[in-house]
């Protein structure tokens, strides 16, 4: 397996305030890194870096080998990103936006239908094709945020709150798809819900105020914890901090 | 290139799948007219040029084009799809030459527009038509002027109206920078070489040249330089946002 994502004590201030400090992992091909933390512990701030929107305070980031802040445009060609909220251009239709993402994206002209087709059936967006973004209910817009970033097949995925405003049966087909992409691309997913990482993470990294507090299995991070707790329980010890979890 | 034209298009077509195309054509049209007619009083000069219809553009475009401009980066970033954006492998300047190019050439749609007059004046008798043709050019760069500073102030905030008031105001100083009002001011007390420097910088000046139907060299590099400097600095303030 190889290793798509190498963070190096990365580091992150707005000004006195720090949101990232001193953070290292690396994630191979396969897996699925689940990022769990309170709000604003540095969830977002850590996946801005990754994918090169905002740019370290310190430390290096090299995704597929290659260092971030050096080669920009060739990294950002092996992710696939939804930002917080999947933010999208709400005048256009959904057909139109993915024709665009496929075009700056430089999918080769034969294969844009073949893409986009295959986007759009792997997120259920036949129906919508011809709706204006701003139009679509918020799990479809979702859904949308999903299908551009994975239409160019990257390597590295990267999903700040892939299923927020999806409902259980979006969430299980949302988490379905991650699953079926896991074997082939290194993943990363932050998220509140809990039995998310359990679903589909084969790793989870508990952030809080900006440091790393924990980087297990899901299954590990049960182990000590005591009888009868739940990844809930888990969460909240390490979280405010009073520690009553072994590691 | 490809990925410039691609952002170009997306936002080209961005203007018509909302009203602001309309509204910004129509209400540009109505009062290029009523300048021409009522207050550059176009029947009265008893001349068959479009003196009276040109010499109001410094001032439409001073009101209107900030209008198109706020919207082209606080937009994005108050949206939050300036995250989509730069997440996408397009560089920032790539970025910025495509969303001016497509605000020039809107504006270059609405110019054109304008035709009618050309038209008219053509009917009532024998203007000529190489002045006219560039006054036209001059009034492209000049909006083009205007666009590209309006570009770099509407990225360095995410308020439209903020982008829309700082806009207009430092238009307007770039506007009347050759005007006595302004030269009279600094005349007491700067050297020549100064004031002529200050008069230099006058989209009017600049323009006026051009609407006498002398293509001179110096006002077109005067705003293709100010244009590709506004740019510069369009993406120096997108990067440095970067870094915060």
């Amino acid at each position: 397996m190889s290793v798509l994502i190498e963070v190096d004590q990365l580091t992150k201030s707005f000004g006195p305030f720090i949101a990232v400090d001193n953070i290292s992992f690396s994630l191979k091909r396969g897996e699925v890194l689940g990022f769990l933390g309170p709000n604003g512990a540095g969830k977002t701030t850590t996946m801005r870096m990754i994918t090169g929107f905002l740019s370290p305070t310190e430390g290096n980031i090299k995704v597929c080998g290659n260092d971030v802040s050096k080669y920009p445009l060739q990294i950002k060609e092996k992710i696939g990103y939804v930002p917080e909220g999947a933010p999208l251009y709400g005048e256009m239709t959904v057909l139109n936006f993915l024709k665009f993402i496929a075009e700056v994206r430089k999918i080769p002209k034969e294969s844009v239908d073949s893409a986009i087709a295959n986007a759009v059936k792997k997120l259920g967006l036949e129906l919508v094709l011809y709706q204006q973004l701003e139009t679509l209910s918020k799990g479809y817009k979702r859904r949308v945020g999903l299908s551009q970033a994975i239409i160019h097949d990257p390597d590295v995925l990267i999903l700040d709150e892939p299923t927020d405003g999806l409902d259980p049966n979006q969430k299980h087909e949302v988490r379905k798809l991650i699953k079926e992409m896991a074997s082939t691309k290194a993943i990363i997913i932050s998220t509140h819900i809990l039995e998310e990482v359990d679903a589909v993470c084969t790793r989870a990294m508990i952030i809080a105020k900006g440091k790393m507090v924990v980087d297990k299995s899901p299954k590990e991070l049960l182990v000590g914890a005591p009888k009868g707790s739940n990844l809930d329980d888990v969460f909240r010890n390490l979280t405010i901090g009073n520690n009553k979890v072994k590691n | 290139m490809n990925t410039i034209l691609s952002i170009t298009k997306r936002e080209i077509s961005g203007y018509f799948a909302t009203p602001v195309a309309y509204v910004f054509i129509v209400i540009f049209l109505i009062m290029s007219g009523l300048f021409t007619f009522y207050m550059g009083g176009f029947y009265e000069r008893g001349q068959a040029d479009l003196t009276s219809f040109f010499e109001w553009h410094p001032w439409l475009y001073l009101f209107l084009i900030p209008a198109i401009s706020m919207r082209l980066w606080a937009e994005e970033r108050r949206n939050g799809t300036i995250e989509l954006l730069m997440t996408l492998p397009i560089s920032t300047s790539q970025a910025v030459i495509g969303k001016f190019i497509a605000a020039w050439l809107f504006t270059a749609i609405s110019l054109m527009l304008t035709f009618p007059m050309w038209l008219t004046v053509n009917y009532l008798g024998e203007p000529d038509n190489g002045t006219i043709i560039a006054s036209y050019l001059g009034s492209l760069l000049m909006a083009g002027g205007y666009l590209a500073i309006g570009s770099c102030i509407s990225s360095l905030t995410k308020n439209q109206v903020i982008a829309f008031v700082v806009t207009i105001a430092v238009c307007f100083l770039f506007t009347v920078s050759g005007m006595p009002i302004v030269l009279n001011f600094f005349s007491s007390w700067t050297p020549q070489a100064l004031l002529d420097t200050i008069a230099s910088f006058s989209f009017i000046s600049n323009f006026t040249d051009l609407t006498q139907g002398v293509i001179d060299i110096r006002n077109i590099i005067y705003f293709i330089s100010l244009i590709m400097g506004a740019l510069t600095l369009n993406v120096i303030s997108i990067n440095s946002k970067k870094g915060i």
